[in-house]
């Protein structure tokens, strides 16, 4: 009887429990339902353990967390060397001489400043912030890479070192494009004219075709490098057979250092396999620096003055600095997202996946395996790319292929980051040449496979619209 | 008896609700207490911070006046005692370093002036002549730049490249000793540089006078944003802030100073790079100074006490005080550390333009390197004792 008792008084203390268990647990989830918009676990974790929280102008220009401790003082002797301005050989300072004799800037962070994304120049001849010019001629050259210019090589390049004149200047005129949404706001456009003047090494070709871009921001590198080639082309649906009007097409480049051609994953047109194979090829192309890989300094026949220019050894920059430097470029992590869980953002990304704009810019992968850098395996990512090529239209196209990329065709370029732009390079200048003056900008230039997207975007209602924005402002 | 035994069940249950009370209520009493000590804590931080900005701004006045005395009469004496102001103002300012990483105000995005103040390395080439190119840099452009003014001197800073450094610290270092081309000695810039008359010599001068006046502005600025006389400023903020928010800034000022900015930034890469490009105050050999006024900064947080530039003894509560209730042992891990971090730094062969490339003076600081390495991560450890967490691999 006793026992009896007792344990109906335990039931009932039981049942209260559960009961107000049951509420709590209710309450819970009646929060949480309250809105039916809700983050994902995890949403801000952008680079997943290679994610870290820092929203000042050092978002970009940190290390991936949990690096040994040698790599982590590896890193900053690679940050040293992307700062370092190259000085004109010779010079005392052994280890950083050997710039040009052609550049277009002096040191890696002269266009990726703090780890971000460059800008179009401001005033005619200034050192670049970020922007250069590709150019080549119609046809394929070795290894299906575009041809350069007989006169100017791939790349124009405005400045030179002292006794050697710089092949030209080039001037940008902005053409306006007004337009309105179908709600009557009225928005513009603008779109580069790049024109060239005071060419000293004679005329460019007549079929020239030429590349206006802006250097992108370099977070997240390594995590781009860590995804199995399989898990990219998985994306890849080149002849749409899913009829979704998107198609997703890899570029096949060649890797001058392995000597083999190899999926492209870095670039505007996804045009450079490899983060080594970039990094060489930036300070080789920007500013004239040697390497293991790259021994050519560009110096066309008719440029005598440059080839008699000294060097700054061979080659120019030491395979050990190469390496640090490439640690850095493959080690700095990814900011996290800010504000995942404001109505705005969260309605915003309904409406990216609504759009399908997440048809190409892909919320969400895993990556492999990375031979160094463990941090960077089996990561769950945002990056908001496929690494794919995309014909975005007329109004986008440069009209110069380079390898598979037709004239067309753009790679996604990853979103994360892009709301911090302002924070980090002071400006919001988006897309392949920074014509967007702003996200809503760069929405509108989408056209080609995205023109539907576009479409859809215009339709919307203006809070709709910043609704978009503020998501991808949270990026 | 069996009601009685009931109620005894249900008397139980009471009893044991209001035991639970009780204890709640106790906790949160006895909480308002432990709530004084980190309060004093983070009051005592920001009392430090004020003050040592506060010598770092009277030191760069003095530094303006010896400045102003040297354009008036440019002789090697008053180039001498500018060059002695410079030192000691460079002694208060690496004092303050430690009140950076945590978006403070010498950090803050919008009106933070961490890269008008202390940016470098600074590529001398930017600012003006070296030897092979007699005719660089801004002072030497007048094409370009006609006018030289404190809104150019802002505006070319940073421009186009981290090493692109137009003002601070090490502007008005470069302006006073030159390029550092001797392992004998710093630069040795000749007073002629300043004499009067010449166009290239006045925009000099120019350039040293606005340089040395910004510097002095910015300081202003954040001793304003500490000064606890000031309303609606940072230091009332801060000292606003829950006291666990506060600590974990304290302790990530310390943190990435030690691990990020003094074994990464300041000392490996120039150690690994062997290159005196990559010591912080090349042109006046006074690196090693600014290394142990670093460490020096350090000290003050952790211990609480401050040496006035008026040589009065600032004493506070600190990081000590929170750390010997929590954790005695980790407490004295961390003050043999701090001792051994500096002795570490003090045993770095001067200059250490020198103790970098010479290899019976490279194991120094390579230990120094380690010791302070392991400071940084000794700040996490720290955190965690009192409750919290930072991150100190970032800057």
């Amino acid at each position: 009887m006793n026992i009896k008792i007792k344990s109906v008084y335990q039931i009932i203390i039981l049942i209260i429990i559960t009961t107000v268990t049951i509420l709590s647990c209710n309450q819970l989830d009646g929060n949480n339902a309250s809105s039916s918009l809700k983050a994902e676990l995890n949403e801000s974790l952008s680079g997943g353990a290679a994610t870290v929280f820092d929203q000042t102008v050092n978002a970009f220009a940190l290390p991936i967390p949990d690096l040994s401790s040698q790599d982590e003082l590896l890193f900053f002797v690679g940050n040293s060397f992307f700062n370092q301005n190259w000085v004109q050989a010779p010079a005392s300072t052994t280890a950083r001489d050997g710039l040009g004799p052609y550049f277009n800037a002096k040191s890696c962070s002269g266009c990726h400043f703090k780890d971000g994304r460059g800008q179009p120049p401001a005033t005619i001849g200034q050192l670049s912030e970020g922007f250069i010019v590709r150019l080549s001629i119609p046809g394929k050259g070795l290894n299906g890479a575009p041809i350069g210019d007989p006169n100017y090589g791939k790349q124009f390049q405005d400045h030179a070192i002292d006794g050697v004149k710089n092949e030209g200047l080039f001037n940008i005129d902005w053409k306006i494009i007004e337009g309105k949404y179908p709600d009557g706001k009225a928005y513009e456009l603008r779109q580069p004219i790049i024109t060239f003047n005071e060419l000293n090494y004679g005329n460019m070709r007549s079929d020239i075709m030429i590349s206006p871009r802006v250097a992108p921001q370099m977070i997240g590198l390594g995590l781009l490098e860590a995804m199995d080639e399989k898990a990219i082309l998985a994306f890849a649906d080149e002849a749409d057979k899913n009829n979704d009007g998107i198609s997703g097409k890899p570029n096949y480049v060649w890797n001058a250092i392995t000597q083999k051609t190899e999926l492209g994953r870095f670039g505007w047109k996804a045009n450079e396999p490899t983060i080594l194979q970039q990094i060489s090829g930036a300070l080789n192309g920007d500013m004239g620096i040697s390497s293991t890989h790259f021994h050519d300094q560009h110096i066309l026949p008719h440029q005598a003055a440059a080839k008699n220019a000294p060097q700054g050894g061979n080659p120019e920059i030491e395979n050990d600095d190469l390496e640090k430097l490439h640690l850095y470029s493959a080690t700095l992590a990814v900011p996290a997202r800010r504000d995942i869980n404001d109505e705005n953002v969260l309605a915003g990304k309904q409406l990216f996946k609504l759009l399908n704009c997440n048809s190409c810019h892909i919320d969400k992968m895993v990556t492999g395996t990375h031979p160094k850098f463990t941090v960077l395996s089996n990561q769950t990512i945002r990056p908001y790319t496929d690494l794919l090529l995309h014909n975005m239209g007329e109004g986008l196209a440069d009209n110069r292929p380079d390898f598979l990329a037709t004239g067309m065709e753009w790679r996604t370029p990853p979103l994360w980051g892009i709301g911090l732009f302002h924070v980090v390079n002071k400006h919001t200048f988006y897309l392949h040449d920074g014509r967007a003056r702003n996200i809503e900008e760069a929405i509108l230039w989408h056209g080609g496979e995205a023109e539907k997207s576009k479409n859809d975007f215009m339709q919307l209602s203006e809070k709709d619209r910043n609704n978009l924005i503020h998501f991808l402002n949270s990026l | 008896m069996h009601n009685f035994k009931g109620s005894s069940l249900l008397l139980a249950v009471f009893a044991g609700i209001s035991v639970l009370f009780m204890t709640f209520s106790c906790k949160s009493e006895a909480k308002s207490d432990e709530n004084e000590l980190p309060k004093a804590v983070v009051k005592g931080y920001a009392d430090i911070v004020f003050a040592t900005y506060n010598d770092a701004l009277l030191t760069a006045k003095n530094l303006e006046s010896a400045v102003s005395a040297f354009l008036s009469s440019p002789t090697n004496e008053n180039l001498s005692s500018a060059k002695t102001a410079w030192l000691t103002a460079r002694k208060y300012y690496g004092q303050t370093e430690v009140f950076r990483f945590y978006d403070g105000p010498i950090d803050n995005g919008e009106t933070g002036v961490e890269g008008l103040l202390n940016a470098w390395p600074l590529d001398e080439v930017y600012v003006d002549y070296v030897e092979g190119a007699p005719n660089a840099g801004i002072i030497n452009n007048i094409t370009t730049y006609p006018e030289i003014n404190k809104s150019l001197l802002i505006e070319m800073n940073e421009k186009g490249g981290e090493e692109n450094i137009s003002c601070g610290y090490h502007a008005i270092e470069f302006m006073l000793w030159g390029q550092d081309l001797s392992d004998k000695t710093a630069g040795e810039r000749p007073v002629s540089d300043f004499a009067p008359g010449n166009l290239i010599n006045d925009r000099r001068r120019t350039y040293l006078e606005l340089t040395t006046s910004l510097l002095v502005e910015h300081l202003q600025q954040l001793n304003d944003e500490w000064n606890p006389e000031i309303e609606n400023n940072y230091y009332k903020t801060f000292v606003g802030l829950a006291p666990d928010v506060a600590i974990q800034k304290i302790l990530t000022g310390m943190g990435v100073l030690s691990k990020v900015e003094l074994a990464g930034e300041r000392m490996f890469t120039a150690y690994d790079n062997a290159s005196q490009e990559d010591e912080q105050s090349c042109f006046s050999d006074n690196t090693k100074a600014d290394l142990m006024n670093n460490i020096g900064g350090i000290m003050n947080v952790f211990f609480g006490t401050y040496v006035r530039y008026d040589k009065s003894n600032l004493q506070v509560k600190s990081i000590k005080d929170l750390l010997l209730l929590k954790d005695v042992t980790l407490y004295k891990q961390t003050e043999t550390l701090l001792r051994t971090c500096n002795n570490d730094f003090q045993n770095i062969y001067q200059p250490f333009d020198n103790a970098i490339v010479l290899e019976d003076k490279r194991p120094q600081v390579m230990q120094a390197i380690l010791s302070v390495q392991q400071l940084g991560d000794q700040m996490a450890l720290i955190a965690a004792a009192l409750g919290t967490s930072i991150n100190v691999n970032a800057n």
